[in-house]
């Protein structure tokens, strides 16, 4: 089924199997987002992407686009509503942008700036969240987790490995790897991974390698997270319309 | 360590095997190791994940999930305490620091040589006969500090619990009041020989003209979610019976299993015919383990009945039969998305809708999820005639409601009721006095003050999954809520942001007015929060989580003001507070040990 829905009064035309994201970036329009990936298929957990359809709020990443929909996204109120779903997953974790290796290239910060978000507003939970340096190559953070699952997915669906997974439930809720020891090394992780690329925050991260771009001229540096964001997505090929980038992510 | 592991994978095999290996069984494999061993070495997770074909993080991840499997060894005993607001009312907070004193354990650690864990769960279903505990998965009721000291000492001397006193186990159904329902004489097989004389249409038609809704809750008209499923395409279909009674305060589920089962199974095997299943499940919660075997007898003298299996009743073609699947302490699993997750085998989180259960449930399947309730009232709508079901209760709400009355009342239990009771009736029937509020539908249902007692049970007015918790006048409503709020942070799934953090917030933000520090301002947050979680939370847990908070704040604003401080800000930080971890390590907890707060 194709058709146009309506966002923020614009018209959006989308393909068949096309969330409201979907169809929403690939029209130049920007919706925030941080656990949704164009090239995975959209699970809905971070609820940053949160629209008004008809009245009624859903999860734009998961909301499949049909024909006449008005939907509501860049007002006060939902704007509001991400920047209370950013704070809490600031103060969830351990963030300290200031030291951290992916400042400026991290998709947390970048859309908590585009939110406007100033403070964290609530309490620290400072949880206890030891870090892995097992692996030869690669050093993982848990400090900086938001649960998003990219890596997860990436690794099962990409590389064939499983090198990542989510235990415990609630507040407790946490990343862990594929080995009886706990250790990243004794997983087939490796640098060629694509979980190496996915993951939005500065958890998994190239060891050996510190600031080799300089602060200030990184990623989210350069241009906005919604300029990005929109770089990334996938576009029509051609005339046709077909989106080759979308296939198998209905 | 290798001969740690060799032990931790002795029988692992024979449960495996049991389960044929069956990565949708991984959940009851998981649970049985666990009864086995106490506890799931990291050894028998590979162990599992290799055997059954699937990563170990993803065993390691549906173990870590469930409240009643442990990572570690939690003590050849362990206990929790049923910490529902009513087992609270009860007195369990005293019995368990008398028995941690007894045993010398603080809550949630396993005592110096690993005899025996101390800790609290959510509401086991005894809210009538508490307050309630399980030992190492079995129910125990009717606490009282004679009963916990001679189970402390069962435990010192390591008295196998088989050998414990049966009367610490006896549930009682404590049924007040009948009606059609809890007063049926259907004989097993009554209701299946009137469904072989009609098509499956014409059931899915009897059940429809009944005006048959669910009863877990949110009241889905039954005859339109089997015609939904019956005409979904699919290589199979299923009939899940939704028996995770989890909501606090309810336990109307429990009796029907108890004492109605022929009428649950009857009622599943009905649907199977409406819908064309050849599969069933029973998702029974961990907390009625000790249901389970009473629960496999009568699966068994029905199939020897030709009740169930093969040419049911001698119909050619008619073949349903019944698993029980066992849940394990996790609330979430009541929500039907989240419950064919968990009978999958994996973390029991909600999935995105749509596509709904009845065209995409168990294994993408067409599968009808419906409450114990539901599919006794089902069968008992078909034998007396969908125009005689229809007379019973009101114009939307048609039928009658067991409601599971608990709290401050002289007569706790059951209660059948057509729909469109009163709450008044059903407190004149218990007996309660000076009540202040009644809970309706559990902490995810409505506070319901005094200046509502005419309000009517049914869909109209106020749905009910069946919790009816009373609060006499003696009773600090702040407390309920807060008891409610706990209880929702530690049942949040944790698969989307709003719920997971903003239920721990919320908890936070409670705690903190509990501890005299609340302000104004920290009303204002509860608010916020709500709000947040109301619009965007993945499913009806989050949706929900706020409205012990919203109600009683509506009605009982001043239990809350009473607590608070004038000032507009308190911080949540507390510098004596803080002493408290030095204070434990010295063994000290006099005035010396203590900062004054600033007083003013």
């Amino acid at each position: 089924m194709t058709g146009t829905f309506q966002l923020d009064g614009a018209n959006i035309p989308f393909e068949p199997g096309q969330t409201v994201m979907q169809a929403a970036l690939a029209a130049g329009r920007y919706i925030p987002h941080l656990c949704y990936h164009p090239e995975f298929k959209p699970h809905g957990s971070c609820k940053v992407c949160t629209v008004k359809v008809n009245g009624r709020t859903m999860a734009s990443c998961t909301m499949p686009a049909e024909a006449g929909l008005k939907v509501e996204s860049n007002i006060e109120e939902l704007n509001g509503l991400r920047r209370t779903l950013v704070q809490m997953l600031f103060v969830e974790g351990n963030h300290f942008c200031p030291s951290c290796e992916a400042s400026g290239n991290c998709q947390l910060q970048a859309t908590a700036y585009a939110l406007q978000v100033m403070t964290p507003h609530y309490n620290q939970f400072f949880p206890d969240r030891p870090l892995d340096a097992s692996h030869p190559d690669i050093l993982l953070d848990y400090n900086r987790c938001i649960l998003c699952e990219l890596c997860v997915r990436a690794s099962s669906e990409v590389d064939g490995k499983n090198v990542f997974g989510l235990s415990g439930r609630g507040i407790t809720k946490h990343l862990i790897v594929n080995a009886e020891s706990g250790l990243l090394k004794d997983t087939g992780m490796a640098l060629t991974d694509k979980a190496m690329q996915v993951c939005p925050v500065g958890v998994i991260l190239k060891k050996g390698q510190g600031f080799s771009v300089p602060i200030g001229e990184r990623r989210y540096d350069q241009r906005p997270v919604s300029a990005q964001a929109l770089d990334d997505a996938p576009r029509p090929a051609d005339a046709s319309g077909s989106c080759a980038a979308c296939e198998g992510s209905s | 360590m290798a001969a740690d592991s060799e032990i931790h994978k002795a029988g692992l095999d024979s449960i495996l095997d049991r389960y044929a290996r069956d990565p949708n069984a991984l959940l009851q494999v998981l649970r049985e190791v666990q009864e086995l061993h106490g506890y799931i070495h990291p050894s028998s997770i590979s162990y599992i994940g290799v055997k059954l074909g699937i990563p170990r993080a993803r065993v390691e991840g549906v173990a870590g999930f469930y409240s009643f499997l442990h990572l570690q060894p939690h003590g050849e005993y362990r206990v929790l305490f049923s910490d529902n607001i009513t087992d609270r009312m009860q007195g369990s907070q005293a019995l368990m620091e008398q028995m941690c004193r007894q045993l010398w354990l603080q809550p949630g650690k396993v005592s110096e040589d690993g005899l025996v864990s101390i800790n609290t769960t959510s509401c086991t279903g005894m809210c009538d006969q508490g307050p309630a505990m399980l030992v190492n998965g079995r129910a125990i009721t009717r606490l009282t500090p004679q009963r916990v000291q001679e189970i402390g000492g069962l435990i010192r001397n390591r008295t196998p619990l088989s050998d414990w006193p049966a009367d610490f186990f006896r549930v009682e159904d404590n049924i007040r009041r009948s009606g059609p329902l809890l007063d049926n004489t259907i004989a097993p097989g009554d209701v299946l020989r009137t469904a072989l004389a009609l098509g499956s249409k014409d059931i899915v038609e009897a059940v429809k003209n009944s005006g048959l809704r669910g009863r877990g809750g949110a009241g889905f008209p039954t005859g339109l979610k089997w015609e939904a499923c019956r005409n979904a395409p699919g290589s199979e279909h299923y009939v899940v019976c939704n028996a995770d009674e989890g909501e606090p305060g309810t336990f109307k589920d429990r009796v029907l299993l108890t004492s109605y089962a022929d009428l649950v199974f009857e009622g599943m095997t009905l649907c199977a015919r409406a819908i064309g299943a050849r599969h069933g499940f029973l998702y029974l919660r961990g907390e009625y383990r000790y249901l389970l075997e009473p629960l496999q007898a009568v699966l068994q003298r029905r199939r020897d009945d030709k009740l169930l299996g093969r040419n049911i009743l001698g119909q050619p073609g008619f073949d349903f039969d019944i698993a029980i699947h066992l849940g394990a302490g996790a609330y979430i699993c009541g929500e039907e998305s989240a419950l064919i997750e968990s009978l999958e085998g994996k973390r029991g989180i909600p999935r995105n809708r749509p596509p709904f259960p009845v065209t995409h449930g168990y294994l993408q399947q067409p599968t009808a999820v419906d409450n114990v309730e539901t599919f006794c009232s089902a069968a008992l709508a078909m034998q007396m005639g969908a125009e005689n079901y229809r007379a019973i209760g009101t114009p939307k709400s048609s039928g009658s409601k067991l409601i599971s009355v608990s709290g401050d009342c002289p007569r706790p239990g059951i209660y059948e009721y057509p729909f469109g009771v009163t709450v008044r009736e059903v407190l004149q029937d218990c007996g309660a006095v000076n009540t202040r509020a009644v809970q309706v539908s559990g902490p995810s249902g409505v506070c319901v003050a005094e200046s509502e007692f005419d309000r009517k049970l049914g869909f109209e007015d106020l749905p009910t999954a069946g919790a009816f918790m009373v609060f006499d006048d003696s009773r600090d409503l702040f407390e309920v809520a807060r008891n409610f709020v706990h209880f929702f942070a530690h049942e949040s799934c944790g698969f989307c942001t709003p719920c997971r953090v903003g239920t721990a917030m919320l908890k936070s933000t409670m705690d903190k007015i509990a501890a005299g520090l609340g302000t104004q301002y920290d009303l204002g947050e509860i608010e916020h929060l709500d709000h947040v979680l109301q619009t965007s939370s993945h499913c009806g847990l989050g949706r929900t989580a706020c409205n012990p908070v919203l109600h009683t704040l509506k009605h009982f604003r001043p239990a809350y003001e009473s607590r608070l401080k004038s000032l507009e800000f308190e911080p949540a930080f507390d510098l004596d507070g803080a002493l408290a971890r030095a204070r434990q390590m010295t063994g000290r907890d006099d005035a010396g040990a203590h900062l004054k707060s600033e007083e003013t």
